[in-house]
């Protein structure tokens, strides 16, 4: 659809969370704790924190739970059932405050959760909620979005994006049919749209590095020394993983007390050497570095190759949260001097 | 499959439980749903997602041969949670699983060709299947030969077929067990899969191997199979990383740019020297 443009006054928020609240939705938005900024459930606007560049982790535990129950199943002296997920009891979502990043990062997840196996559940939570986010108008050292064709404005993954015109106002632009229900329902708290210039509202994220330039060098440097050099200090912790809008890797565990159980999906990280050990001992990646390079890999290579979006949006969530300060933005560039050599 | 449910499994009923080896068994497994029983087909080459159910799930290849109607059957070794709760279970037990996944052996491509089979221990399932779907098409192909070697002779597995195959004089079955762990009643060579390779020289024209053993067997396999003539595209293998989705999407089962279990996991030679060794 062609996105339509509204007006939505600050003070409107505070109602529209509310009315959210009140039609069932589970609202999430960026909530303080402890100088830390995370989505949490919100039940009024004033919860919700604008004093952030982007939350400390990413906002696809809503679509994408850390752990998930994807099937049930029953012990009975003879017998064993099994019992599907029930997708009707997903509730509805709202995710305000995401930036633009964020929700670029669902199109990378979606990516991978469709495909010749669709993965309904992930589907039907992507479909329960209702993404509305905030265009950046501040950025910081590690954001590198605008490197990666992620744009600060950009509306690609949301349904509704926010740009801050004033103190008071922001303008609205109605992307998705799903952002328009929202529109509808609650029309009275949406104006006309003023006639603004958005780019002059959002950030200005410099371009860092051209990653174009490299895209094609990267795969055939798969045995270069680099991959070692730029792990050396990687701990293999996965935090990055736990942190990342787009990653998606997951391990599939069974848990039961012998009359009851759950089979469930939970994220996993490639930095882990459990991630790929062969039962025999054998590990196909059994060095940090060459699971950073499956890291770099995945995102830059094969997820670009297999779905022809780039598997990263430059949040730089991944440098900030890393404990031996590993930068993705400074690697990156680092291994375009080395490839362009 | 549940159309609605990627990860549901279909239950399936243990018919017999075999012993192969020390801590190897075979299942007979058949579907309990009727409608699925009628319905499933497979390849051979596929394989499956197998659930102790409250424990988890195991990747074992289908290790019977689609020509059989009716039942498959799956061997593994007890080597961890789930396997060790598989090998708890006994006949009329009940587990789970899902599949077919992945590709398969091109066996209609090997029309009028010499088959030769190498295959080292644990190894042997997969190949297993893929023999007897050609040895029940026995009239398509020529000479067919079996080069099977496990560390001793106990760790041999499917004992009683490999006395059917040595039997039979469309067969030719070569078996050895690595030096030092002959018994006094080996009759076989002795010696590791290579070597014995390389010293029973099979004969590469019109010949296409197919291999499948632990990585560090394929790694010195190959180079022989190329000393002896075969060009890297009449040589396939299967692979198997770790795995836990069985369809692309858990991600940790790739090699390079390729998932095994999508893309595989059965790869030609050719295929595999333009993959970097992350198998």
């Amino acid at each position: 659809m062609n996105i339509e443009n509204k007006l939505l006054k600050l003070s409107s928020l505070e109602g529209l969370v509310l009315k959210l609240n009140q039609d069932g939705k589970q609202v999430f938005a960026p909530v303080k704790k402890d100088n830390i900024v995370n989505f949490a459930p919100v039940s009024a606007f004033h919860e919700m924190t604008q004093d952030y560049i982007v939350t400390a982790r990413s906002a696809k535990f809503v679509v994408f739970p850390r752990v998930e129950t994807i099937l049930e199943m029953q012990f009975s002296k003879d017998n064993i059932t099994l019992k599907d997920k029930d997708l009707s009891s997903i509730p509805d979502a709202v995710l305000l405050g995401t930036r633009p990043c964020d929700a670029a990062g669902f199109k990378v997840l979606t990516s991978i959760f469709e495909g010749d196996y669709i993965d309904n559940i992930y589907v039907t939570r992507l479909k329960k909620t209702t993404i509305i986010s905030i265009s950046c108008n501040n950025y910081d050292a590690k954001c590198f979005c605008t490197s990666v064709n992620v744009h600060p404005g950009g509306t690609a993954g949301s349904d509704i994006l926010l740009t801050r015109i004033d103190n008071d106002n922001f303008l609205a632009e109605i992307v998705t049919e799903k952002g328009k229900e929202i529109v509808n329902k609650f029309d009275t708290l949406f104006d006309i749209a003023p006639d603004v210039n958005k780019d002059s509202l959002v950030a200005n994220v410099p371009v860092e590095f051209d990653l174009s330039a490299i895209l094609g060098k990267i795969y055939p440097r798969f045995e270069s020394d680099i991959w070692v050099e730029q792990s050396l200090r990687c701990i293999g912790c996965g935090t990055c993983a736990y942190v990342c809008p787009t990653c998606g890797c997951f391990d599939i565990q069974d848990v039961s007390d012998g009359h009851n159980g759950q089979r469930k999906r939970s994220w996993d990280s490639c930095g882990f050497d459990l991630f790929t050990l062969h039962s025999s001992g054998h590990n196909p990646r059994n060095t940090q570095s060459k699971r950073w390079r499956q890291r770099i890999l995945h995102k830059f290579v094969y997820v670009p190759e297999q779905d022809n979006i780039l598997g990263c949006v430059g949040c730089g969530r991944c440098s900030r949260a890393c404990s031996v300060d590993m930068n993705l933005k400074e690697h990156l560039i680092n291994l375009i001097g080395e490839l362009t050599k | 499959m549940n159309e609605q449910n990627i990860y549901m499994p279909y239950l399936m009923r243990i018919e017999t439980v075999r012993d192969e080896a020390p801590f190897v068994k075979t299942f007979r497994l058949k579907f309990i749903n009727e409608e699925i029983l009628n319905r499933f087909t497979f390849k051979t080459g596929q394989f499956g997602e197998y659930s102790a159910i409250g424990e988890g799930e195991s990747t074992f290849c289908i290790a019977s041969s689609p020509t059989l109607k009716g039942y498959i059957e799956c061997t593994f070794r007890q080597t961890g949670k789930v396997t060790n709760a598989l090998a708890m279970k006994g006949e009329d037990d009940v587990i789970g699983f899902r599949g077919p996944y992945g590709n398969f052996f091109p066996i209609h491509e090997w029309k009028n060709k010499n088959l030769l089979f190498i295959a080292g221990g644990i190894a042997l399932p997969p190949l297993r299947s893929v023999i007897w779907n050609c040895l029940d098409l026995r009239n398509d192909y020529k000479d067919v030969t079996i080069i099977y070697g496990a560390k001793t002779v106990d760790e041999l597995i499917y004992k009683h077929e490999l006395k059917t195959w040595d039997e039979r004089s469309d067969v030719k079955l070569v078996t050895t067990v690595d030096p030092g762990n002959e018994t006094p009643e080996w009759k076989g060579k002795i010696g590791f899969v290579p070597t014995v390779l390389d010293e029973v020289a099979p004969s590469s024209e019109n010949t296409v191997a197919i291999v499948c053993g632990p990585p560090i067997m394929i790694k010195y396999t190959f180079p022989v199979l190329e000393k002896l003539g075969f060009t890297s595209e009449n040589i396939f293998t299967t692979l198997e990383n770790r795995m836990k989705c069985g369809f692309g999407k858990c991600g940790r089962c790739n090699v390079g740019k390729v998932f095994v279990c999508k893309d595989g996991p059965v790869f030609t030679y050719k295929q595999l020297k333009e993959l970097p060794q992350e198998y």
